[in-house]
């Protein structure tokens, strides 16, 4: 990670990020011991053990960690895209959610087609319908000016009443009040994964295909966004649209676009998590997609870097293994659920964080230039964080 | 009791990597203007920030009537009635003028603001230097000379009896720059000492009664203004000899290159013609300018023939094709260059590296973008190319962000862009606004050289040193229409003011 160049490692951009977002977690778990601490201190220190180590307990419960974060990688990648081409897409929960009813009733219906085809189908019909959900507010955005949080949020609801109708209407197992699982053939490759993440007790974990296309996604997402023409024009309209018109960029393609593909990847996320094999269906409920509003979360800790997000997906899904077995001492799950808020809330302040840092690496370049003039009395100031001179002058 | 009120000695402040402030010393009489003069980067923002508060100096010494003083932050300089204009006004916008005054110092009874106490002082303030404002008016309403006038009456309020000025011009019209300039001198003769940190030689000229040279951080010297002249000044500064005037042979327009007919734009809001049946031509070979004071609609005009807005009627036409309804990709791509108005809005993306934005308008050119990819190393050896052809000076080269340039380079790199993409019609709206005098110099040869490579160039100037210098050809604009079509050879400074205050019309016209 060093570079010789800038000599002090702490001045890079990217260690900078990293070291916030490491001390956003920290707080988060700090404020989650509290909480542990409030409800059973005697049994506490176990219940934290188990949240920082069950996802290393045994095999399985790694390959759970890498399962729970498929969906997590594909909504914080969907979040992570479109902020960086300027847009704020609040709409993930209703993509993957959309997403994953298509690749249900793929899975569910269309039998006819032979084994590798089908899920390979079914999770292109999640994309489309993902992709479908993401127009519908690019378009609005980018002709009617209508700002995509307020569509977005609009289109999460319509998603969650549209896929409980449909689902009802074709794929309805009444006996669970959820949809039909998929058949098998729809499910995706293990990919030999079951062998290796196995249980003490010789019970597989879950993991599968997916986080694979998960990864190979970030990674392809971060190609377009860095080496493409396309990246070039979206980053240009997310940094300074009026710059991008002047260069003659089509901002309104440009917004259609982004929600295409910003939806297109929650699409997939949702498609991924119920081609799973894990045996379940969607349940039909009045209620969001928590792995949509979780990708909020995963982008911000990742400051919207698609390979950050593999790493911040995996960290989320983590924790939610941990929080599984936690509970094993007695305390309610909500204590994940807190200590994410938390972690995502100082997330927040990842930006903060990071300035204080560059700041401290400046603030010790400084004085260690002060401290090597020769003749100098020893009487450097205390390292003073410089100030732009035109902020901050205000008159008290 | 010493002779100055303030004196900054050996002052010497530096960041890693860079000695902002080396060993200078400046020593304010009290009642005097004194001018901070010294290019973009030449140290005198930071010398401001150490009297400021804001910055701690590694070595030197401040006085204040000749006892020293610690200043650590900007309550010990008001403490010693250190006052500051900084040039991005510091107002809360849906405040009104009374209430930004006050702000920070209000007096209060027993919770409740006292506020007539205050509206009578400041009024009482107001009348003695000559500070209109209305007190009552709120920030986001007024004009920007007027919002300059609460900053100075802000630091009137706080009895500061040293005013920094840090580029108060930059953002005002020229009446309102004369008015300053009286103000100025107003507070002066009432025992005011103002420290005026600018590079404009005229206003220099114009107020100021000594002036300190700084160059690259570095103390070049402090002068009587009315020993030196304005070449002098100009040579501290930069380190060499510099034209102030621009050399340039006469033109010789040939074919006609660029038609504009008829064209109008409406304002949405007020429904108002902002630009109104505006016609004119520009040939290869000449620099046709616009001048006009600011407001006039020269600002539609351009953003209508590049096609940022569209105009309501009238028609464009560039090498004798039609691009009224074209896209702004279009014009790029078949002959028409601009440099716009507001570098920031519109010139830069300032969160991407040099390289990318010395493409803006190229990149997806088969040179640059291969089935979709941009070719990193051909954009790279490009910016490098036009970073050593037109000196854009940058801390890491094409890598550095945009952002992080001095804006005196930032401008550099948006002419280079637009002049090596080899149009037939260079548009320059106010290329050289807020920029110091090397910057200037070597702009308006650009400019030159352009159209001596037989290009039309249509130029937007606010400033009428510049108007006068540059142009073959004036139009003056006023509220949205042609007034004049003038020989600047033909045509007096003070005719030009008249044209362009809309008190002279041209026949016919």
């Amino acid at each position: 990670m060093k570079d010789k160049r800038l000599g002090n490692p702490l001045q890079r951009q990217g260690v900078q990020n990293t070291i916030a977002a490491i001390i956003a977690i920290l707080i988060g778990m700090l404020v989650g011991l509290i909480v542990l601490l409030f409800t059973d201190a005697s049994r506490a220190g176990e219940g934290m053990m188990a949240i920082l180590t069950g996802g290393l307990t045994d095999l399985k419960n790694m390959g759970q960690v890498l399962y729970y974060a498929t969906p997590l990688i594909m909504t914080g990648l969907s979040v992570g895209f479109a902020k960086k081409t300027g847009l704020f897409n609040i709409g993930a929960p209703g993509q993957y959610m959309m997403g994953a009813f298509a690749a249900v009733y793929v899975g569910v219906k269309w039998t006819f087609l032979p084994a590798g085809i089908h899920c390979i189908v079914a999770v292109l019909a999640a994309c489309l319908f993902g992709a479908i959900w993401g127009i519908l507010p690019g378009l609005l955005k980018a002709w009617r000016g209508i700002n995509e949080v307020i569509t977005c949020i609009m289109m999460n609801y319509i998603a969650m009443s549209m896929s409980n109708v449909l689902i009802r209407a074709f794929i309805y197992d009444r006996a669970k009040n959820q949809s039909f699982r998929p058949d098998e053939t729809a499910e995706l490759p293990k990919m030999g994964f079951d062998k290796i993440f196995v249980g003490e007790s010789g019970t597989p974990s879950s993991v599968n295909a997916g986080i694979v296309v998960a990864i190979v996604l970030a990674i392809v997402v971060w190609v377009v966004l860095e080496k493409t023409k396309m990246g070039y024009e979206l980053k240009a309209c997310g940094f300074n649209k009026d710059a991008a018109k002047y260069a003659g960029i089509s901002e309104k393609r440009n917004i259609v676009q982004a929600m295409i593909i910003s939806g297109a990847l929650a699409g997939i996320g949702g498609g991924l998590n119920y081609l799973a094999g894990a045996g379940t269906g969607i349940m039909v409920a009045d209620t969001l997609a928590q792995q949509g509003f979780d990708g909020i979360a995963v982008a911000l800790l990742g400051m919207s870097n698609p390979i950050a997000i593999i790493f911040t997906g995996i960290l989320m899904a983590y924790l939610t293994v941990g929080g599984l077995a936690m509970q094993s001492f007695g305390f309610v799950s909500q204590v994940i659920t807190i200590i994410t808020s938390v972690i995502v809330y100082f997330a927040a302040f990842i930006l903060f964080f990071s300035q204080i840092i560059a700041k401290f690496a400046k603030g010790k370049g400084e004085k260690q230039n002060a401290n090597a003039e020769p003749g100098d009395s020893g009487q450097a100031p205390p390292a003073q964080p410089p100030t732009p001179p035109t902020e901050g002058g205000e008159q008290a | 009791m010493s002779e100055y009120v303030i004196e900054m000695c050996n002052i010497t402040k530096e960041f890693p990597g860079i000695i902002a402030n080396d060993n200078i010393t400046l020593q304010l009489k009290k009642g005097e203007i004194h001018a901070l003069l010294g290019e973009n980067g030449a140290g005198k923002s930071t010398l401001m920030s150490v009297l400021f508060g804001l910055y701690q100096p590694e070595k030197g010494v401040i006085k204040k009537d000749g006892k020293e003083v610690k200043i650590k932050d900007p309550n010990d300089a008001n403490a010693l009635g250190i006052g500051m204009v900084h040039q991005h006004f510091k107002l809360v916008h849906n405040f009104s003028v009374l209430q930004n005054i006050i702000l920070g110092v209000e007096t209060t009874k027993g919770g409740f603001l006292k506020m007539d106490d205050a509206r009578k002082k400041v009024m009482t303030l107001s009348e003695q230097y000559g500070l209109r404002v209305d007190p009552d008016a709120l920030i986001e309403n007024i004009t920007v000379g007027m919002q300059q006038r609460v900053e100075i009456l802000k630091m009137l309020y706080r009895d500061n009896e040293i005013l920094i000025f840090d580029e108060p011009t930059a953002v005002l019209t020229p009446q309102e720059i004369d008015e300053l300039m009286k103000i100025m001198k107003g507070l002066a003769a009432e025992g005011k000492s103002i420290l005026f940190i600018t590079h404009k030689l005229n206003e220099i000229k114009a107020v100021a009664d000594r002036c300190t040279v700084l160059r690259k951080g570095k103390y070049v010297g402090t002068v009587n203004v009315a020993d030196v002249s304005k070449e002098e000044m100009s040579e501290m500064m930069v380190g060499r000899k510099v034209s102030l005037n621009v050399e340039k042979e006469p033109s010789h327009p040939s074919e006609v290159v660029f038609e504009v007919e008829g064209l109008t734009v409406v304002n949405k809001e007020h429904g108002k013609k902002v630009v109104d049946n505006v016609s004119f031509q520009v040939r290869r070979g000449e620099i046709v300018c616009i001048a006009g004071i600011d407001g006039n609609g020269q600002s539609e005009l351009i953003q209508a023939v590049t096609g940022l807005i569209k105009a309501d009627s009238g028609t464009v036409k560039l090498k004798g094709e039609d691009i009224t309804h074209a896209s702004i990709r279009h014009r790029n791509t078949h002959g028409m260059s601009h440099i716009p108005e507001d570098r920031h809005k519109h010139g830069l993306v300032l969160d991407y590296p040099l390289s990318y934005n010395l493409v803006l308008q190229s990149y997806f050119e088969p040179e640059y973008c291969q089935a979709g990819f941009l070719k990193y190393d051909k954009i790279n050896q490009y910016a490098e190319k036009l970073i050593g052809k037109y000196d854009i000076r940058s801390g890491q080269g094409g890598s550095t962000i945009a952002r992080s340039m001095s804006g005196g380079n930032q401008q550099k790199a948006i002419v280079a862009r637009e002049i090596d993409r080899d149009p037939d019609l260079l548009i320059a709206v106010q290329p050289t606004r807020g920029l110091d005098v090397g910057a200037i110099e070597y702009i308006h040869r650009q400019i030159v050289a352009e159209r001596d490579r037989n290009k039309a160039v249509l130029l937007v100037s606010l400033e009428l040193d510049e108007v006068m210098n540059l142009s073959d050809r004036i139009l003056v604009i006023y509220e949205g229409q042609i007034v004049a079509d003038l020989d600047p050879s033909k045509v007096t400074v003070q005719e030009l003011g008249l044209y362009m205050a809309g008190s002279k019309r041209e026949e016919g016209k």
